[in-house]
C-alpha cells in the first residue's frame, strides 16, 4: 500500500481582480479562462447559446457571462463588480471583475481592495491610455503584491511582438515610479484564447506562463501581519445567564484578529484607556486554544473586569499602534461632489467609528504624470490624493503598509450615508503613549 | 514559513464570523433568515460560532410559501429548538388573505408573492437588518451582489448604486424604513458548503439525500408529484431515486437522478457535475433577468 509521504496541500485562494478600459475585453477574458479551464456548467453555455441566438447573430458572446444585469447586455459594458468563482487542482480562484468605465473606478477600488494580484488589460490596438495608469496607480496605491499586463487582442496587431515590445516599454516607464516589484506582461487574444489557458501558436516569441499557469504559480506569501497582535472589539459577549454560574460570570470580547498571534496568559493593552490585563482564556466555539492568529476570528476573556466595549482594540503592549486624532492619509474621492478642506464625517477604522473633519487636501494625483499637483479645486470624482483629518475621538492604527487592516478606513457621509472615500493611513510618527491617555476603570 | 495558515474554508469561515458580528454591533434589530435549506444551515452555524456562549442575539426568520417540501419545515422547527433560537414564520397565505401579497390571475408560482410578504415581516418587526445565506456563485445578479446589501423603504435594490465595500469595512448606516441585507456566505461556492457540513458533521434535510420519489418529466426537469403538483393526464408517473440538490417550492423544484446517501457522495457529485445548481429552479430560468428582476423588487 502507497503511504503519503506529507499531507496533502493546504489549498489556497488567490483572490484577483481585472481592470481596463471600456472593451478592453475583460469580461470577455474571464468569460475564456472559465470556459478554457471547464469552469462553466452546461446550462450556462446553453443560456449563452440561447442570448447568442437572440442577440449575437449566432456568436457565442463570453462577455454574457459576468454581464449579469440586463443593463450591462444592453450597454455591453460593465456596470458593477461581479464576483466569479473557479478552481483548479491547485487553487481556489476568487476573481472581482471591475468595470472599467472612469464613472465606475469607485467599484474597481472595491475589487481591488481584498485582491493578491491584479490583471491590467491593455488593448494591443490603443496601447497605454489614462485608464491603464490610473488602474495600475490604484494596484500601486492598494499594495497589491503582483501585477498582471494583459496585452489584449493580439490577433488584431498581426501577433506583432514589436507591438507588444512598444507596450511593455511604455509601461516600465512609469511603473518605477509606482514601486510595483513583481510585474509580468503576456500577449494574449481572450476572444481566441490564445495564452490565456493554452500556450498560443501565434507567439512563438513569448516564452513566458499563460495567464493560467501564472495565476496558479503565483507565490502569495502571508498578506496578514502575524507580528504585532492588534484584536478590534466587534461585540461584547455577555451571555447573563441566571441558571448557569460559570456562563453568569463570562464576559468576552469578540473580534477577527487583525494583526499578530495572542497566547493564552500574555499580556495586552486595551485602547483607549491604556489598562494592562493578562489573557485568561480564548474562547472558541470550537472549544478554548491556546494561540490564536490573523485573521482568526475568536472571543478573549480577559483577567480583569476592564471598560472595554465595540470600537475598543487590544494590542501587545510591546509593539504598540499609533494613536491620536491628527491623521494623514492618502485616499481615494469616490463621490461627485468635490472633497473641500473642513467637511465633516464619519470615519470607520477596524470597529471604531468617530467623527472626523477633513483639516487640509496637500495634493492630488495627476494620473498622466503620476507626480503631486496642487488641488485648489478640492478632489474630484475618483481623484486619488494626499488629506489630514481631526477626529473627535483618538483612532489607534499602523501605517497600511505595515498592516492592512488597522491602516486603513472609509468616510461615510453623515447625511447621505454614502461611502464616499476609501483612505490608507501614513505609518504613525510616533506610538501611542497609554500613559497619556485617559484611565476610565 | 510559520504554521500560522488557515485553509480555504477557515478562511471563508472567518471571514463569515466577522460580516455576523458587524450585524449584531451595527445593526439595532438584526434577524437571520433560516428556511432549512443547506446555505442556512451553514449560517446558522455560522451564527453558532460568533455568537456562542450567549444566547443568538437575533432571531431566525422563515417566509413560508405554502409550497414547501414538508421535509424542510419539520428540519427548521426541530433545529431552531434545539438551539432555542426564536423562530418566526411569516405565511405567505396569510398576507394574501390580508391583501398584502396579490396574485395575479392563475399565478400558481407562490416566488414573487414571497417579495410582499417578507417585507410585511421586516416592518411589523422593524428589523433593520436581514443575514441570508445567498451565494455569489449561484447566480449572475448575485454575484454582483455587496455583503452589506442596501434597500431602500421599498425594499428595492438598486445595482448601479451600491456603497462601495472596502477592504472589510462595511457601511451599515441607515435612515429609518431603510434596510440592510447582509450576505456572510458570498465568497462560498457549492462545494465549499458541502465540505463545510461535512467538516462540521452538521445535520440537513433527508430530501438532500437519494430516496425513492414519484416523479413527473415537465420541462426537461424530473418534478416531485405531490397533491400542488398532481400529474397531468398525459405525463407518465415514474418512481425514481432521487435528491434535491437546491430547495425552491415543491411545484418547482426539479429534482436529480443520485444514488447519493451521505455527504461525502454529495461532495463528489458536486465536485464533478457539470450542471449548475439553479440550473434545476424553473424560477431562475423564466428569463434571462428573472432573479435581478425579483431582486430589484425586495427579494432575498
Amino acid at each position: 500500500m502507497l503511504m503519503p509521504l506529507s499531507p496533502p496541500p493546504v489549498v489556497d485562494i488567490l483572490r484577483f481582480n481585472t481592470c481596463g478600459s471600456v472593451d478592453d475585453g475583460k469580461s470577455t477574458l474571464i468569460g475564456r479562462l472559465l470556459y478554457d479551464s471547464k469552469s462553466l456548467m452546461e446550462d450556462q453555455l446553453e443560456a449563452l447559446e440561447r442570448s447568442a441566438d437572440l442577440t449575437g447573430g449566432g456568436q457565442i458572446n463570453l462577455a454574457n457571462l459576468t454581464d449579469g444585469l440586463r443593463a450591462e447586455r444592453e450597454q455591453g459594458i460593465t456596470i458593477d463588480v461581479a464576483y466569479r468563482y473557479f478552481a483548479t487542482a491547485r487553487r481556489r480562484f476568487i476573481i472581482a471583475d471591475a468595470p472599467g468605465h472612469v464613472q465606475y473606478t469607485r467599484n474597481m477600488v472595491t475589487g481591488a481592495s481584498t485582491a493578491n494580484l491584479s490583471i491590467v488589460l491593455v488593448d494591443a490596438r490603443a496601447g497605454v491610455g489614462e485608464q491603464s495608469r490610473r488602474h495600475t496607480a490604484i494596484a500601486s496605491l492598494l499594495r497589491i503584491p503582483h501585477l498582471v499586463v494583459a496585452v489584449n487582442k493580439m490577433d488584431l496587431v498581426g501577433w506583432s511582438e514589436d507591438r507588444f515590445r512598444e507596450i511593455r516599454a511604455q509601461f516600465e516607464e512609469f511603473l518605477p515610479r509606482l514601486g510595483m516589484r513583481d510585474v509580468q506582461f503576456i500577449p494574449l487574444s481572450a476572444l481566441g484564447g490564445d495564452n490565456v489557458v493554452a500556450p498560443s501558436p501565434h507567439t512563438p516569441w513569448y516564452a513566458g506562463p499563460t495567464l493560467l499557469s501564472h495565476l496558479e504559480d503565483v507565490h502569495i506569501g502571508s498578506d496578514w501581519n502575524l507580528h504585532d497582535f492588534r484584536l478590534p472589539v466587534q461585540w461584547v459577549n455577555r451571555p447573563h445567564h441566571p441558571g448557569d454560574a460559570r456562563l453568569h460570570d463570562f464576559r468576552g470580547f469578540s473580534g477577527q484578529i487583525a494583526g499578530g498571534v495572542v497566547r493564552r496568559g500574555q499580556t495586552v493593552l486595551a485602547l483607549p484607556g491604556g489598562i494592562r490585563t493578562t489573557v485568561q482564556e480564548i474562547h472558541t466555539y470550537d472549544g478554548a486554544v491556546e494561540e490564536a492568529f490573523c485573521p482568526q476570528s475568536v472571543t478573549l476573556v480577559l483577567a480583569h473586569d476592564l471598560d472595554v466595549s465595540r470600537g475598543s482594540m487590544l494590542v501587545s503592549p510591546d509593539r504598540l499602534p499609533g494613536g491620536g486624532t491628527s491623521l494623514h492619509a492618502k485616499i481615494c474621492w469616490m463621490h461627485p461632489r468635490a472633497l473641500q478642506p473642513g467637511r465633516k464625517f464619519l470615519l470607520k477604522h477596524t470597529t471604531n467609528t468617530v467623527q472626523a473633519v477633513v483639516t487640509g487636501i496637500e495634493h492630488r494625483l495627476d494620473i498622466a504624470s503620476l507626480e503631486p499637483q496642487p488641488a485648489p479645486a478640492g478632489l474630484t470624482l475618483n481623484d486619488l490624493g494626499e488629506i489630514r483629518l481631526r477626529t473627535a475621538r483618538p483612532v489607534f492604527y499602523d501605517g497600511y503598509g505595515t498592516n492592512r487592516l488597522t491602516g486603513s478606513f472609509i468616510l461615510i457621509d453623515p447625511g447621505t450615508h454614502e461611502t464616499v472615500a476609501a483612505g490608507l493611513l501614513h505609518p504613525p510618527t510616533e506610538a501611542v503613549r497609554p500613559e497619556d491617555t485617559d484611565y476610565a476603570i | 514559513m510559520s504554521g500560522y495558515q488557515l485553509d480555504h474554508l477557515q478562511h471563508l469561515e472567518t471571514e463569515a464570523i466577522h460580516l455576523m458580528r458587524e450585524c449584531a454591533g451595527e445593526f439595532e434589530r438584526p434577524a437571520l433568515l433560516f428556511s432549512g435549506g443547506k446555505d442556512s444551515i451553514c449560517l446558522l452555524r455560522l451564527a453558532e460560532k460568533a455568537f456562542r456562549p450567549s444566547e443568538l442575539p437575533l432571531p431566525l426568520l422563515n417566509v413560508d410559501t405554502g409550497h414547501h417540501f414538508p421535509e424542510l419545515n419539520e428540519f427548521r422547527d426541530r433545529r431552531a429548538a434545539q438551539l432555542g433560537a426564536r423562530l418566526i414564520v411569516r405565511r405567505v397565505e396569510d398576507a394574501i388573505a390580508q391583501g398584502l401579497a396579490v396574485p395575479a390571475p392563475g399565478e400558481i408560482s407562490r416566488n414573487r408573492l414571497q417579495i410582499p410578504t417578507l417585507l410585511a415581516a421586516i416592518e411589523e418587526f422593524r428589523f433593520d437588518c436581514c443575514i441570508g445565506g445567498a451565494r455569489r456563485d449561484e447566480e449572475k445578479a448575485r454575484a454582483k451582489e455587496r455583503f452589506f446589501s442596501f434597500r431602500d423603504r421599498f425594499g428595492q435594490w438598486d445595482p448601479k448604486n451600491q456603497r462601495p465595500e472596502i477592504w472589510n469595512l462595511y457601511n451599515g448606516r441607515l435612515h429609518g424604513g431603510e434596510n440592510m441585507r447582509v450576505f456572510p456566505l458570498s465568497n462560498w461556492t457549492e462545494l465549499d458548503i458541502w465540505e463545510y457540513i461535512g467538516r462540521e458533521r452538521l445535520e440537513v434535510p433527508s430530501i438532500y439525500f437519494s430516496h425513492r420519489r414519484a416523479c413527473v418529466r415537465r420541462g426537461g426537469q424530473w418534478l416531485p408529484v405531490s397533491e400542488l403538483a398532481p400529474p397531468r393526464p398525459s405525463e407518465e408517473v415514474r418512481e425514481l431515486s432521487v435528491r434535491v440538490r437546491t430547495i425552491g417550492d415543491i411545484i418547482s423544484t426539479g429534482m436529480l437522478e443520485s444514488p447519493a446517501t451521505s455527504v461525502g457522495d454529495i461532495i463528489a457529485e458536486v465536485a464533478a457535475a457539470r450542471v449548475t445548481e439553479r440550473g434545476s429552479r424553473a424560477d431562475d430560468r423564466a428569463s434571462e433577468a428573472a432573479m435581478e428582476d425579483r431582486k430589484k423588487a425586495g427579494y432575498f
